[in-house]
Formats: C-alpha cells, sequence, structure tokens
C-alpha cells in the first residue's frame, strides 16, 4: 500500500523525523484557510500516487491565503498521470540551500533493508546512480544485527557530508528512519528532498511510502490511510469482495485459478492478438460464490466484450468449478459470450457439465491457447 | 533420489489439528509419506487419525524422529513456528502459510542460513517426489515419475506444465514450488543446485514471474554451475508496473522485475524460454527425445 506524501510525513513525523508544518485541504477554501492558520509563504502540493507532479504543475508557491486558494483552485482537479487531485497539501515554505537525498528500500536481491544516502538530491535517484555513482553512499543493514551507529557514520561519510551540524542532524534522522522502515514493515520510505535550510536546519521535504499489504494486520493506523476513493472502481469493488483483480485496458475479461496461471492466461490472450481487460485470479477455491463474486467485478467493467474462463483443477475438482460457473451465469444473468477452458481434476466430468446445460452463450475448448483465441474472436 | 523430500522423510505438520493441516496432512499422508507427528500447543495426546499430536516440534523430534516439518500455522502465528521448528533441529522446513509479513521473513531468512536449513516456502504449494513423497498440497495425482525437475515460484502454472508432461508421457523427479512472497527460503539457485546433484533428475524446468530478480540470478547460475539442459517459462508478461498480480513478489518495481527482461536473461545464456506452458511442455519432449 503506498502512502500520500503527507500520510507519509505523518508516519515520519511520529518517529521523529523533522518536517513542515502543514494542512490537508480539499477546496479552495480549505486551502486558503489553511494557509491563514500557518501563516507566511505557503506551497500547494497535489496529493497523488504518482510521480511527476512538479512537472504537471501539481506544486506551486502562494504568497497568501488568497493565492493558496486560487492555486487549490488550479491544482484540484488536474489530471496527474491519469490520477485526479482531489487532495493538496498546503505546507509552510521552506528556504532551501541544499537538496539532499535519503532512502530505504526493502531489498528482495540481498534480503536485507538498503540505505542510499547522496547530497545530489531534488533529482531522480535513477540518475545519480547512472551519472554519478561515486556520489550515492549506499549500505546494507543486516536484518538480525540491525542498525548501528556506525552505520550511519559510514553513510554519512561516504556522501561527504563534512559540515559537523548536518552530521549530527543527519545521523538522526538516519536512525529514526531506520526505525520508522521495520517498525512500520515498510517496503520503502524515501526522503527526496532531504533538505538543508539556509539556517542549517535539515528537515524532509518530501515522502514516498509503502507499506507491506500483509503487515498492515498490526498498523490499523496506517491501514485506515488507504484512500478508497483513489482507487479504480472496478478495483475498489473487488476489493469489497475480497477478489485478486487488477484492471488492464482492455475487451477480453479474464478469470484464472492461481496468481501464475492467471498471468499466464493474460499473456497468452496477447498472443492470440487480443487485449486483456483484467487479471483475475480466483484462488485455490472455485466454489459458487467465488465465481459468482469475480463475475460480478469483470462484468462492471463495460469494456468486456468477452470473457475468457481458464481453470486448472488441483485439489479444485473442475465440476465444481463447472458448476459455479453455470450458478454464476444464471445468477448475474450473463449475456456476455464466455469460454471457458477446464483441464486436471475431474476435467471430463466438468466440460460434461458444461455442455449438457449448454448455455448459448457458453463455450468449451480443450486447450489454453485455443480458448485464448476463441475469446479474442468473440470480443471483436 | 529425488530432492528435498524422499523415502527418508519423516513428517512433522505443524497445525496438524486444523482444517487445512488435517485435509493435506492425511492426504499426504495417503500418497505414502511417512507422517510421523502433528503439533499444537495444548494438544498433545491427541491423534489425527492415528497421527500423534505434540504440543511442541520439540517434543515431535525427540518422540519421532521428525526430520522434516510442513507449517499450516496462521500467518500471524508461522514465523514462530518456523523458529520453533529450526531450534528442535528440523533440517527441512515446507511453509504453506500465506500472507507473512515480508520483514520477519527477512530475519527468518537471515536465520536459517546462518543453520544450514533448507526451508521451502512461504506462500508455496509444496514439494513433491512423485513415488516417494508429497509434503504440501500439491495435487500429486497429476503427475508421475520421471526424470525432469521442475521448480516453479507458482502452483497452479505448475500443475498446467507438468499435467502437460503427463499427457506427453513424461514424469518428474521432484516439483519444487518455491513460493510466490518477494522472501522466500529457497531461491531458484538453491533448489537447481539440488537438481544438478541428483542423479534421477536429468533435465530441469524453471518456471518464473515478474518481481525480483532472482530468475536473472538463475541465469547466470546455470551458466557457470548446471550442466544439465534446463528450459523455462516466465508468466506476467503484459503485468502493469506497480501492480501486485497476486503473488505479493509478483510485482514489477520501476523498471525492474519484468518478464522479458528475465526472458533475456536466460535466453542470453542458451535457455529456452516457452511461449505458452503447452510450449514448454512440448519443448522439453522434443529435448528429452533428442537426449534418448
Amino acid at each position: 500500500m503506498d502512502l500520500y506524501e503527507y500520510q507519509g510525513k505523518q508516519v515520519f513525523a511520529r518517529f521523529g523525523i523533522p518536517v513542515s508544518d502543514g494542512r490537508l485541504a480539499t477546496t479552495p477554501e480549505e486551502a486558503r484557510a489553511a494557509a491563514e492558520e500557518i501563516g507566511g509563504p505557503v506551497v500547494v502540493k497535489a496529493q497523488v500516487l504518482t510521480g511527476g507532479r512538479g512537472k504537471a504543475g501539481g506544486v506551486k508557491l502562494a504568497d497568501d491565503p488568497a493565492d493558496a486558494e486560487a492555486k487549490a483552485r488550479d491544482i484540484l482537479g488536474l489530471d496527474i498521470n491519469g490520477h485526479v487531485v482531489r487532495k493538496v497539501w498546503i505546507e509552510q515554505a521552506s528556504d532551501i540551500a541544499k537538496e539532499y537525498y535519503l532512502s530505504i528500500t526493502f531489498d528482495r536481491g540481498t534480503k536485507k533493508p538498503l540505505f542510499m544516502l547522496t547530497t545530489e538530491g531534488g533529482v531522480e535517484i535513477e540518475q545519480v546512480a547512472e551519472e554519478n555513482p561515486d556520489a550515492l553512499a549506499r549500505l546494507h543493514v543486516d536484518p538480525l544485527e540491525d542498525y548501528q551507529p556506525y552505520q550511519g557514520r559510514r553513510l554519512v561519510y561516504g556522501a561527504a557530508i563534512d559540515d559537523p551540524s548536518e552530521q549530527k542532524q543527519i545521523l538522526g534522522i538516519i536512525e529514526k528512519l531506520y526505525r520508522c522502515f521495520v517498525e512500520s514493515d515498510a517496503m520503502l520510505t524515501e526522503i527526496n528532498p532531504l533538505i538543508v535550510t539556509p539556517e542549517g536546519e535539515v528537515r524532509a521535504l518530501d515522502s514516498k511510502f509503502t507499506v507491506d499489504d500483509s503487515a498492515l494486520y498490526r498498523h490499523p493506523d496506517i491501514a485506515e490511510m488507504r484512500d478508497v476513493e483513489a482507487a479504480d472502481p472496478h478495483e475498489r469493488l473487488a476489493r469489497e469482495k475480497g477478489v485478486t483483480y487488477v484492471k488492464l485496458d482492455g475487451e477480453v475479461g479474464i478469470l484464472g485459478n492461481g496468481a501464475g496461471l492467471s498471468m499466464s492466461t493474460v499473456d497468452v490472450v496477447v498472443v492470440a492478438g487480443g487485449r486483456p481487460a483484467n487479471f483475475c485470479d480466483l484462488g485455490g477455491g472455485g466454489d459458487a460464490q467465488g465465481v459468482v463474486d469475480a463475475l460480478e467485478v469483470i462484468t462492471s467493467d463495460d469494456q468486456v466484450r468477452s470473457i475468457f474462463f481458464n481453470i486448472f483443477g488441483g485439489i479444485t475438482r473442475c465440476d465444481e468449478v463447472a458448476r459455479g460457473i453455470l450458478t454464476a451465469v444464471e445468477q448475474l444473468k450473463i449475456e456476455l459470450p464466455i469460454v471457458v477452458r477446464l483441464d486436471g481434476t475431474n476435467a471430463d466430468e466438468g466440460r460434461k457439465i458444461l455442455a449438457d446445460a449448454a448455455p448459448a452463450n457458453l463455450h468449451v475448448e480443450p486447450t489454453m491457447l485455443e480458448a485464448a483465441q476463441r475469446a479474442v474472436e468473440l470480443a471483436a | 533420489m529425488a530432492v528435498i523430500v524422499d523415502n527418508d522423510t519423516r513428517l512433522v505438520v505443524q497445525g496438524l489439528t486444523g482444517s487445512e493441516g488435517r485435509f493435506h496432512g492425511l492426504r499426504n499422508r495417503n500418497y505414502g509419506t511417512k507422517v510421523v507427528a502433528g503439533v499444537t500447543p495444548a494438544k498433545a495426546g491427541q491423534d489425527v487419525e492415528g497421527i500423534p499430536v505434540f504440543n511442541t516440534v520439540a517434543d515431535a523430534v525427540q518422540e519421532t524422529g521428525a526430520n522434516t516439518t510442513l507449517i499450516f500455522v496462521p500467518a500471524r502465528f508461522a514465523t514462530d513456528a518456523i523458529y520453533e521448528a529450526v531450534d528442535a533441529g528440523i533440517g527441512t522446513v515446507i511453509c504453506i502459510t500465506e500472507h507473512i509479513p515480508a520483514h520477519e521473513m527477512l530475519r527468518v531468512h537471515t536465520y536459517i542460513r546462518g543453520k544450514g536449513v533448507m526451508m521451502i516456502g512461504p506462500n508455496c504449494p509444496g514439494v513433491l517426489s512423485p513415488g516417494k513423497a508429497n509434503v504440501g498440497i500439491i495435487p500429486a495425482e497429476i503427475f508421475s515419475e520421471g526424470s525432469i525437475g521442475l521448480v516453479s515460484r507458482s502452483g497452479t502454472l505448475t500443475y498446467q506444465i507438468g499435467h502437460e508432461l503427463t499427457q506427453l508421457g513424461l514424469g518428474n523427479s521432484t516439483i519444487v514450488g518455491i513460493g510466490g512472497d518477494p522472501v522466500v527460503g529457497s531461491s531458484f539457485i538453491d533448489v537447481l543446485e539440488r537438481f544438478e546433484a541428483d542423479p534421477e533428475t536429468e533435465l530441469i524446468v524453471l518456471v518464473g514471474e515478474i518481481g525480483g530478480d532472482e530468475e536473472e540470478k538463475a541465469a547466470s547460475f546455470v551458466q557457470e554451475h548446471v550442466t544439465k539442459p534446463v528450459l523455462a517459462y516466465i508468466a506476467g508478461f503484459s503485468a502493469p508496473p506497480g501492480k501486485t498480480m497476486g503473488h505479493a513478489g509478483a510485482i514489477i518495481s520501476g523498471s525492474s522485475g519484468t518478464a522479458q527482461a528475465k526472458k533475456e536473461a536466460l535466453e542470453a545464456v542458451g535457455i529456452q524460454v516457452g511461449t505458452t506452458p503447452t510450449q514448454v511442455a512440448q519443448l522439453v519432449a522434443e529435448r528429452f527425445a533428442a537426449r534418448t
């Protein structure tokens, strides 16, 4: 789960990482009131879960409350990479002397948290890593050894930060960010830029924060930060129904069982020349209710022209799945063409059940590729 | 031979008295696996159709000589169960549980590496050595005995490919589902190493998917250390970046972890990558026919 900038900063603040004073606003009027409370010039920042908002005009400086209201009016409703701005963060404007970068990522490759620190902040870190790798201090932390202060010193010296006051402040932030990363079950915590003001004060000016979905049960405060309205409406419905679903941009609705087979089904539709409308994993089950819920989500997408059911029965028996499909088709009164491919445990019985019932819009195909081709034809 | 589980496997099931544990524990026993014990705290003295239940793994090991554990414990208690098994001297841990927090697995991974324990999973279907032992939830009836080693991050996709191989008259030495989480106990490399050393395995099929770089690492490992032929399949060519595709570990982060990059890495070391699961099975059959 990704957090908005302001949410990430709220979590940072709980761990003692310095951030600027700010308020959330959803209307221009609220933005004005927020600017009045904060006093002085403010920055109006679009809150979206995507990058590139600065270039898209989503971050603007405002001299006074009236200006903050005007800037918020410009930014609210803006479409940034397909994300419509519904909230702005009004923050005390900061004077910036230097821009650094500090992050911790969950490094799957080494199976360790990875720190990165550089004085070349404010730009994409990939760019720094490519163009000036020596400027980027990197350090892995052994998960059992945990963070030790010497590691912070190595990072600070490695990034060639030589001002003693900056060193001291950044060492504190490094340790707090590590605690924040581990104790929040984060997959990513990034501060870019980590600024130094002309007075020498170090502060987090932005945040990028991703939390492990599997650990949300022990972070109810973070779990409730989820902005359900920002999600794609089909994905929101899927979440409510407990269906594993990802919206794609095509016409062939897809339902498979198991993550790998479902991904493979999406790929095979592309191989067959079609455009998948979604990824949907029925999971290990395949009971009638699971099929009904999944089909309800898939057919909520008006773009869908045909549905491809790709089931491999393991523990799940194909005859059970076949009955589930018939129940769902009847219950939801689905008229779209449905192509079914069943294989594995009790596949013959399953195919027979479908053949005997034989709803006019149901097509049974013997292999994955043939079924994909048929589903693509029927979507045309 | 075969790898990880075989006739010498003496299995304890942690969570045997739960519904999943019971169902699959008994299924594994019916297959012929030596299921010697179950562990559920506060249920010592009970039995599940004759399989004795103990309070602790240590008791189960002492009383029954268990050497392998199968974990069906719910996510929030699963890492505790793993540590308990390792500290009781269990050498092979197979964890089916899904949704274990990734940070917990970082610590487990580091801990077990230091102990020389073989761990498969979590979020995996388990390990099946046809004709010898089945540990986990793999439907054994769709596989047959043979000499193809199969290692995969996915359950049903593995069954699909195994089923197609069976249709073509080809069997497996061992099927290993390493799991779909970002951090799992064993990587492709750990299993490839076992298959390379296993005299019963003649050919290896690797089934990968988007996310992480384990397929790329496997490609380098094959080039340097594997003499047996390897074929591969990768799922997720059409997956959008930043979206978790069913498995917690199946996510393209920025531009890394794409199916295309994995395919290229594998092909660069001469590993053929099939376009569909069916095609992989056909390639295996062709390669096999050419060998014998």
